[in-house]
Protein backbone atom coordinates (compact mmCIF):
# COMPACT_ATOMS: atom_id res chain seq x y z
CA UNK A 1 0.00 0.00 0.00
CA UNK A 2 3.28 2.43 0.26
CA UNK A 3 3.13 3.01 -3.15
CA UNK A 4 -0.29 5.14 -2.67
CA UNK A 5 1.56 8.14 -0.76
CA UNK A 6 4.84 7.85 -3.06
CA UNK A 7 4.86 10.03 -6.04
CA UNK A 8 2.83 8.28 -8.74
CA UNK A 9 5.15 7.26 -11.62
CA UNK A 10 4.81 8.71 -14.75
CA UNK A 11 3.29 6.02 -17.29
CA UNK A 12 0.37 5.18 -13.87
CA UNK A 13 -0.61 8.43 -13.77
CA UNK A 14 -0.27 9.05 -17.53
CA UNK A 15 -2.65 6.33 -18.34
CA UNK A 16 -5.60 7.33 -15.52
CA UNK A 17 -5.42 10.64 -17.17
CA UNK A 18 -6.17 8.97 -20.74
CA UNK A 19 -8.67 6.79 -19.13
CA UNK A 20 -10.24 9.78 -17.18
CA UNK A 21 -10.76 11.59 -20.93
CA UNK A 22 -11.82 8.26 -22.23
CA UNK A 23 -14.96 8.45 -19.19
CA UNK A 24 -15.83 11.39 -20.17
CA UNK A 25 -16.08 10.51 -23.66
CA UNK A 26 -17.80 7.84 -22.57
CA UNK A 27 -20.26 9.62 -21.11
CA UNK A 28 -20.96 11.60 -24.18
CA UNK A 29 -19.15 14.78 -23.13
CA UNK A 30 -15.20 16.02 -23.89
CA UNK A 31 -12.40 16.88 -21.82
CA UNK A 32 -11.31 20.54 -21.40
CA UNK A 33 -10.96 22.37 -17.89
CA UNK A 34 -10.28 25.99 -18.68
CA UNK A 35 -14.19 26.01 -20.40
CA UNK A 36 -15.08 25.77 -16.51
CA UNK A 37 -14.14 29.42 -16.36
CA UNK A 38 -16.32 30.61 -19.09
CA UNK A 39 -18.75 28.90 -17.32
CA UNK A 40 -18.35 30.66 -14.07
CA UNK A 41 -17.98 34.27 -16.00
CA UNK A 42 -21.50 33.51 -17.72
CA UNK A 43 -22.69 32.22 -14.22
CA UNK A 44 -22.45 35.57 -12.64
CA UNK A 45 -24.10 37.40 -15.20
CA UNK A 46 -22.07 38.75 -17.65
CA UNK A 47 -23.88 36.67 -20.66
CA UNK A 48 -26.14 40.00 -20.35
CA UNK A 49 -23.63 42.49 -21.19
CA UNK A 50 -20.53 40.62 -23.45
CA UNK A 51 -21.62 37.99 -26.35
CA UNK A 52 -18.96 35.49 -25.24
CA UNK A 53 -20.85 34.59 -22.05
CA UNK A 54 -24.23 34.41 -23.65
CA UNK A 55 -24.22 30.83 -23.89
CA UNK A 56 -26.10 27.93 -22.35
CA UNK A 57 -23.38 27.60 -19.40
CA UNK A 58 -26.06 25.06 -17.64
CA UNK A 59 -25.41 22.49 -20.36
CA UNK A 60 -21.60 22.73 -19.14
CA UNK A 61 -22.73 21.82 -15.42
CA UNK A 62 -21.37 18.22 -15.69
CA UNK A 63 -17.74 19.86 -16.42
CA UNK A 64 -18.21 22.03 -13.10
CA UNK A 65 -19.54 19.00 -11.14
CA UNK A 66 -15.59 17.13 -12.60
CA UNK A 67 -14.03 20.22 -11.32
CA UNK A 68 -15.72 20.05 -7.78
CA UNK A 69 -14.63 16.56 -7.47
CA UNK A 70 -10.79 17.55 -8.70
CA UNK A 71 -10.96 20.03 -5.71
CA UNK A 72 -12.09 17.31 -3.65
CA UNK A 73 -9.52 15.28 -5.06
CA UNK A 74 -6.90 16.89 -4.32
CA UNK A 75 -7.59 18.05 -1.20
CA UNK A 76 -8.03 14.32 0.01
CA UNK A 77 -4.60 13.31 -1.57
CA UNK A 78 -2.68 16.53 -0.28
CA UNK A 79 -3.98 15.59 3.29
CA UNK A 80 -4.20 11.87 3.15
CA UNK A 81 -1.97 10.43 0.40
CA UNK A 82 1.27 12.81 0.89
CA UNK A 83 4.77 11.96 2.00
CA UNK A 84 7.64 14.15 2.84
CA UNK A 85 9.53 12.02 0.24
CA UNK A 86 7.52 13.41 -2.93
CA UNK A 87 8.43 16.04 -5.25
CA UNK A 88 12.22 14.92 -5.66
CA UNK A 89 13.24 17.02 -9.13
CA UNK A 90 16.21 17.21 -9.90
CA UNK A 91 19.25 18.68 -8.07
CA UNK A 92 20.50 20.85 -10.97
CA UNK A 93 17.05 21.95 -10.92
CA UNK A 94 17.22 22.97 -7.26
CA UNK A 95 20.32 25.12 -7.85
CA UNK A 96 19.01 27.11 -10.00
CA UNK A 97 15.69 27.89 -7.81
CA UNK A 98 18.14 28.84 -5.33
CA UNK A 99 19.51 31.25 -7.68
CA UNK A 100 16.73 32.99 -8.31
CA UNK A 101 15.57 33.00 -4.47
CA UNK A 102 13.13 29.81 -4.78
CA UNK A 103 13.00 27.58 -2.08
CA UNK A 104 13.65 23.65 -2.67
CA UNK A 105 10.46 21.60 -2.44
CA UNK A 106 11.27 19.33 0.47
CA UNK A 107 8.08 17.35 -0.05
CA UNK A 108 5.97 19.90 -0.87
CA UNK A 109 4.08 20.66 -3.97
CA UNK A 110 4.21 24.43 -4.23
CA UNK A 111 7.31 27.21 -2.92
CA UNK A 112 6.75 29.19 -0.49
CA UNK A 113 8.51 31.70 -2.12
CA UNK A 114 5.57 31.80 -4.79
CA UNK A 115 2.50 30.21 -2.53
CA UNK A 116 3.27 30.53 1.17
CA UNK A 117 0.45 32.68 3.11
CA UNK A 118 3.19 35.29 3.54
CA UNK A 119 2.80 36.65 0.15
CA UNK A 120 -0.29 38.28 1.29
CA UNK A 121 2.26 41.00 2.15
CA UNK A 122 4.55 40.71 -1.00
CA UNK A 123 2.36 43.31 -3.83
CA UNK A 124 5.03 41.76 -6.34
CA UNK A 125 4.10 38.03 -5.71
CA UNK A 126 0.23 38.92 -5.85
CA UNK A 127 0.99 40.77 -9.06
CA UNK A 128 2.72 37.93 -10.28
CA UNK A 129 0.40 35.52 -9.32
CA UNK A 130 -2.66 37.40 -10.49
CA UNK A 131 -1.21 38.22 -14.05
CA UNK A 132 -0.40 34.47 -14.53
CA UNK A 133 -3.34 33.83 -14.01
CA UNK A 134 -4.57 36.27 -16.51
CA UNK A 135 -2.21 35.14 -19.34
CA UNK A 136 -3.79 31.34 -18.21
CA UNK A 137 -7.72 32.20 -18.76
CA UNK A 138 -7.02 34.62 -21.83
CA UNK A 139 -4.91 32.61 -23.51
CA UNK A 140 -6.69 29.09 -22.89
CA UNK A 141 -9.97 30.88 -23.96
CA UNK A 142 -8.24 32.49 -27.09
CA UNK A 143 -6.52 29.31 -27.75
CA UNK A 144 -9.52 27.52 -27.38
CA UNK A 145 -8.48 24.92 -24.95
CA UNK A 146 -5.67 24.31 -22.24
CA UNK A 147 -3.60 21.30 -21.27
CA UNK A 148 -6.67 19.13 -21.09
CA UNK A 149 -8.29 20.12 -24.28
CA UNK A 150 -5.59 20.36 -26.63
CA UNK A 151 -2.77 18.66 -25.38
CA UNK A 152 -4.50 15.61 -24.26
CA UNK A 153 -7.75 15.43 -25.76
CA UNK A 154 -7.01 17.37 -28.87
CA UNK A 155 -3.87 15.52 -29.83
CA UNK A 156 -5.04 12.10 -28.94
CA UNK A 157 -7.78 12.53 -31.69
CA UNK A 158 -5.23 14.46 -34.24
CA UNK A 159 -6.32 17.50 -34.70
CA UNK A 160 -3.60 20.03 -35.91
CA UNK A 161 -5.46 23.05 -34.33
CA UNK A 162 -4.29 21.43 -31.19
CA UNK A 163 -0.66 21.11 -32.07
CA UNK A 164 -0.31 24.56 -33.40
CA UNK A 165 -1.91 25.07 -29.79
CA UNK A 166 0.78 22.92 -27.66
CA UNK A 167 3.94 24.28 -29.74
CA UNK A 168 2.24 27.35 -28.87
CA UNK A 169 2.20 26.45 -25.17
CA UNK A 170 5.64 25.11 -25.05
CA UNK A 171 7.01 28.43 -26.87
CA UNK A 172 5.36 30.33 -24.46
CA UNK A 173 6.80 28.32 -21.11
CA UNK A 174 10.22 28.77 -22.53
CA UNK A 175 10.16 32.17 -22.70
CA UNK A 176 8.87 32.69 -19.25
CA UNK A 177 11.20 30.29 -17.68
CA UNK A 178 14.81 30.93 -20.06
CA UNK A 179 13.67 34.72 -20.39
CA UNK A 180 11.36 36.44 -17.97
CA UNK A 181 12.35 34.53 -15.07
CA UNK A 182 15.85 35.81 -14.35
CA UNK A 183 14.42 39.25 -14.52
CA UNK A 184 11.26 39.08 -12.04
CA UNK A 185 13.20 36.55 -9.39
CA UNK B 1 -26.26 8.98 -9.40
CA UNK B 2 -26.37 11.31 -12.96
CA UNK B 3 -24.34 14.19 -11.02
CA UNK B 4 -21.97 11.53 -8.87
CA UNK B 5 -20.19 9.95 -11.83
CA UNK B 6 -19.00 12.63 -12.92
CA UNK B 7 -17.87 14.05 -9.42
CA UNK B 8 -16.17 10.65 -9.03
CA UNK B 9 -14.46 11.14 -12.64
CA UNK B 10 -13.41 14.13 -11.03
CA UNK B 11 -12.27 13.02 -7.71
CA UNK B 12 -10.00 10.59 -9.80
CA UNK B 13 -8.61 13.26 -11.71
CA UNK B 14 -7.79 15.46 -9.10
CA UNK B 15 -5.77 12.47 -7.12
CA UNK B 16 -3.80 11.41 -10.14
CA UNK B 17 -2.89 14.75 -11.57
CA UNK B 18 -1.92 15.84 -7.48
CA UNK B 19 0.07 12.43 -7.23
CA UNK B 20 1.96 12.73 -9.99
CA UNK B 21 2.67 15.99 -9.02
CA UNK B 22 1.35 17.51 -12.43
CA UNK B 23 -0.16 20.45 -9.89
CA UNK B 24 3.31 20.71 -8.78
CA UNK B 25 5.04 23.93 -9.67
CA UNK B 26 8.08 22.74 -9.58
CA UNK B 27 6.91 19.98 -11.93
CA UNK B 28 6.63 22.44 -14.62
CA UNK B 29 9.50 24.48 -14.02
CA UNK B 30 11.25 21.38 -14.07
CA UNK B 31 9.34 20.38 -17.59
CA UNK B 32 10.63 24.16 -19.19
CA UNK B 33 14.24 23.55 -18.11
CA UNK B 34 14.14 20.01 -19.55
CA UNK B 35 15.64 18.48 -16.43
CA UNK B 36 13.16 16.02 -16.02
CA UNK B 37 11.12 13.01 -18.13
CA UNK B 38 8.29 12.61 -15.52
CA UNK B 39 5.99 15.76 -17.22
CA UNK B 40 6.63 14.70 -20.56
CA UNK B 41 6.24 10.88 -19.80
CA UNK B 42 2.85 11.81 -18.13
CA UNK B 43 1.95 13.55 -21.26
CA UNK B 44 2.69 11.59 -23.63
CA UNK B 45 1.32 8.22 -21.82
CA UNK B 46 -2.18 10.53 -21.64
CA UNK B 47 -2.06 10.93 -25.23
CA UNK B 48 -1.13 7.55 -26.02
CA UNK B 49 -3.96 6.33 -24.10
CA UNK B 50 -6.59 8.35 -25.43
CA UNK B 51 -5.39 7.79 -29.15
CA UNK B 52 -5.78 3.93 -28.23
CA UNK B 53 -8.83 4.52 -26.54
CA UNK B 54 -10.59 6.88 -29.41
CA UNK B 55 -9.54 4.45 -32.05
CA UNK B 56 -11.17 1.53 -30.78
CA UNK B 57 -14.38 4.12 -30.29
CA UNK B 58 -13.91 4.78 -33.82
CA UNK B 59 -13.34 1.51 -35.27
CA UNK B 60 -16.13 -0.76 -33.14
CA UNK B 61 -18.55 2.00 -33.14
CA UNK B 62 -18.82 2.55 -29.46
CA UNK B 63 -21.77 4.22 -28.37
CA UNK B 64 -21.89 6.37 -25.24
CA UNK B 65 -23.83 5.76 -21.63
CA UNK B 66 -26.38 6.52 -23.36
CA UNK B 67 -26.31 4.38 -26.18
CA UNK B 68 -25.96 7.54 -28.63
CA UNK B 69 -23.17 7.45 -31.54
CA UNK B 70 -20.11 9.21 -29.60
CA UNK B 71 -18.89 12.27 -31.79
CA UNK B 72 -15.31 13.63 -31.46
CA UNK B 73 -15.60 17.13 -32.27
CA UNK B 74 -13.41 18.62 -34.26
CA UNK B 75 -11.50 21.90 -33.31
CA UNK B 76 -12.14 24.72 -36.23
CA UNK B 77 -9.52 24.86 -38.18
CA UNK B 78 -6.82 28.25 -38.42
CA UNK B 79 -3.52 29.09 -36.68
CA UNK B 80 -3.52 32.67 -35.57
CA UNK B 81 -5.65 31.94 -32.44
CA UNK B 82 -4.03 28.66 -31.75
CA UNK B 83 -0.43 30.08 -31.95
CA UNK B 84 -0.62 33.20 -30.23
CA UNK B 85 -3.58 31.87 -27.66
CA UNK B 86 -1.45 29.29 -26.69
CA UNK B 87 1.90 31.49 -26.14
CA UNK B 88 -0.17 33.24 -23.72
CA UNK B 89 -1.35 30.62 -22.49
CA UNK B 90 2.21 28.81 -21.89
CA UNK B 91 3.94 32.17 -20.65
CA UNK B 92 1.13 31.91 -17.62
CA UNK B 93 1.66 28.32 -17.41
CA UNK B 94 5.12 28.83 -16.66
CA UNK B 95 4.65 31.24 -14.57
CA UNK B 96 2.13 30.39 -11.78
CA UNK B 97 3.28 26.56 -12.78
CA UNK B 98 -0.35 25.51 -13.28
CA UNK B 99 -3.25 25.17 -15.73
CA UNK B 100 -6.75 25.31 -15.62
CA UNK B 101 -7.55 22.10 -14.04
CA UNK B 102 -4.68 22.71 -11.25
CA UNK B 103 -5.83 25.92 -10.10
CA UNK B 104 -8.81 24.45 -9.07
CA UNK B 105 -7.12 21.31 -7.75
CA UNK B 106 -5.13 23.32 -5.76
CA UNK B 107 -7.66 25.55 -4.39
CA UNK B 108 -9.35 22.52 -2.87
CA UNK B 109 -6.25 21.42 -1.58
CA UNK B 110 -5.98 24.53 0.53
CA UNK B 111 -3.70 26.70 -0.86
CA UNK B 112 -4.99 30.11 -0.67
CA UNK B 113 -2.65 31.77 -2.92
CA UNK B 114 -3.95 30.39 -5.72
CA UNK B 115 -7.29 31.79 -5.35
CA UNK B 116 -5.68 35.07 -7.13
CA UNK B 117 -4.79 32.79 -9.77
CA UNK B 118 -8.30 32.11 -10.49
CA UNK B 119 -9.47 35.46 -10.18
CA UNK B 120 -6.51 36.93 -12.61
CA UNK B 121 -8.23 33.59 -15.27
CA UNK B 122 -11.44 34.98 -14.37
CA UNK B 123 -10.36 38.18 -15.32
CA UNK B 124 -8.61 37.05 -18.86
CA UNK B 125 -11.50 34.80 -19.66
CA UNK B 126 -13.25 38.25 -19.20
CA UNK B 127 -10.80 40.05 -21.48
CA UNK B 128 -11.02 37.43 -23.97
CA UNK B 129 -15.05 38.10 -24.28
CA UNK B 130 -14.32 41.89 -24.23
CA UNK B 131 -12.34 41.70 -26.95
CA UNK B 132 -12.93 38.59 -28.97
CA UNK B 133 -14.25 40.69 -32.22
CA UNK B 134 -11.21 42.67 -32.44
CA UNK B 135 -8.70 39.91 -31.88
CA UNK B 136 -7.08 38.01 -34.90
CA UNK B 137 -8.20 34.42 -35.26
Amino acid sequence: MDFIFQTWPWYVSGFLIGMVMLNLIYFGKTFGMSTNLRSLCSMSGLGKKIGFFNFDWKAQRWNLLVVLGAMFGGFVAVHFMGDASNVVINAKTIVQLKQLGIDAPNGKLLPDALFGNAIFQSPKKILILIIGGVLIGFGSRYAGGCTSGHAIYGLSSFQLPSLKAVIGFFIGGLIMTHFIFPLIF
Amino acid sequence: MKALKYILVGIVFGIVLTKSEAVSWYRIYEMFEFQSFHMYGIIMVAIATGVVGIQIIKRKNIKDIKGLPIEIIDKEPGSTRYWVGGIFFGLGWALVGSCPGPIFILIGAGFLPMILVLFGALFGTFLYGLFKDKLPH
